[in-house]
């Protein structure tokens, strides 16, 4: 399955993305912000960092790249497409996902391992994961606080939407403590937490086992492979 | 050159922590008259010939596709530069 990784300027974690799928099984191809060719991939993943320096707001100038509309018709067509941190910023500009991302409540910015619980498994990125299962992923933003009005924050919870929440520690004052939502579809997700920074063993968050060897990220990567072989 | 001025301000409801953080200084210089700021942004729109209705429209346009998030921002003015504007480095 070959799973596409777009480059904007000033993405930084787009290599590291590329290697999580990579390790989950996929096929990485790497896509350029400035194309109109999604090079036949099977799914996409919008990569953080600080595309356009957050100029005008964090995600906003990316939102309207060349290659975003390819994405939008790609997402509203069902294709799976993950968006991580700034890349989560991205999809809500370009009103893939509902809501905003808003400067942390406390004005800093945080880099933490992030505890979170697995509140859907029946989407494109979270279908691998047990419901309810306590996974540890990087978190590192300044503006990553979600917000919405209640009607949409009413729905996202009765429809099932947040995918992710944040466990113990809310690190960045987001609305019921959500730390990544879906679409109504469930094939487009975006989160904060970073999981192509816990794939690989040695370079992960700090469990209980050892240092550096949380992987929990990895089944972000292995359930989009599943979810196009369910597919296929 | 004429310009088109943008103004975009966070929506009430929302925290705006640039402004709590520059309350928090006022309060510190002994200026508690002052008891809130909240910070916004204005865009000054260059246009090569005299402002249109067609001009100030596609300006509109802009201000709520692109130069604000209609879900955290709320845009509260268009238009052209205002006497008080032209006050600027009096």
């Amino acid at each position: 399955m070959r799973v596409g990784v777009i480059t904007f300027p000033g993405s930084l974690d787009d290599r590291d993305a590329q290697r999580a799928v990579k390790l989950g099984g996929g096929e990485p191809v790497a896509l350029w912000h400035g194309d109109h060719d999604l090079k036949n991939v099977d799914a996409i993943v919008l990569p953080g960092g600080f595309s356009y320096g957050d100029y005008l707001r964090a995600g906003a100038i990316a939102a309207h790249s060349p290659i975003m509309s390819e994405v939008i018709t790609a997402a509203n067509a069902g294709m799976p497409v993950l968006g991580i941190c700034n890349g989560f910023q991205i999809l809500v500009e370009a009103h893939l996902l509902p809501g905003g991302l808003v400067r942390n409540d406390h004005g800093d910015f945080v880099c933490r391992d992030q505890k979170l619980r697995v509140e859907n498994v029946n989407t494109a990125w979270s279908n691998d994961f047990k419901e309810g299962e306590e996974i540890i992923i990087p978190l590192k933003n300044g503006e990553g606080g979600y917000i919405a009005d209640q009607d949409t924050l009413d729905r996202l919870e009765g429809e099932g939407q947040v995918v992710f929440r944040y466990l113990e520690v809310n690190p960045n004052g987001s609305a019921n403590d959500i730390a990544g939502i879906s679409n109504a579809r469930g094939n487009v997700v975006g989160l904060m937490p970073h999981p192509e920074h816990a794939t690989e063993a040695g370079f992960g968050p700090d469990t209980r086992a050892a240092m550096r060897s949380g992987t929990d990220g990895l089944t972000f990567f292995t359930s989009a492979i599943s979810s196009l072989m369910a597919n296929a | 050159m004429p310009i088109i001025v943008v103004e975009v301000m966070p929506k009430a409801e929302i925290l705006d922590p640039q402004g709590k953080a520059v309350a928090g200084a006022l309060v510190r210089l002994d200026k508690s008259e002052f008891s809130a700021v909240r910070i916004g942004k204005r865009f000054e729109l260059t246009v090569e010939g005299p402002i249109t209705d067609e001009l100030l429209a596609e300006a509109r346009e802009i201000a709520n596709d692109l130069l604000a998030n209609t879900v955290i921002e709320d845009v509260i003015y268009v238009g052209e530069a205002r006497p008080a504007d032209d006050a600027q480095g009096a």
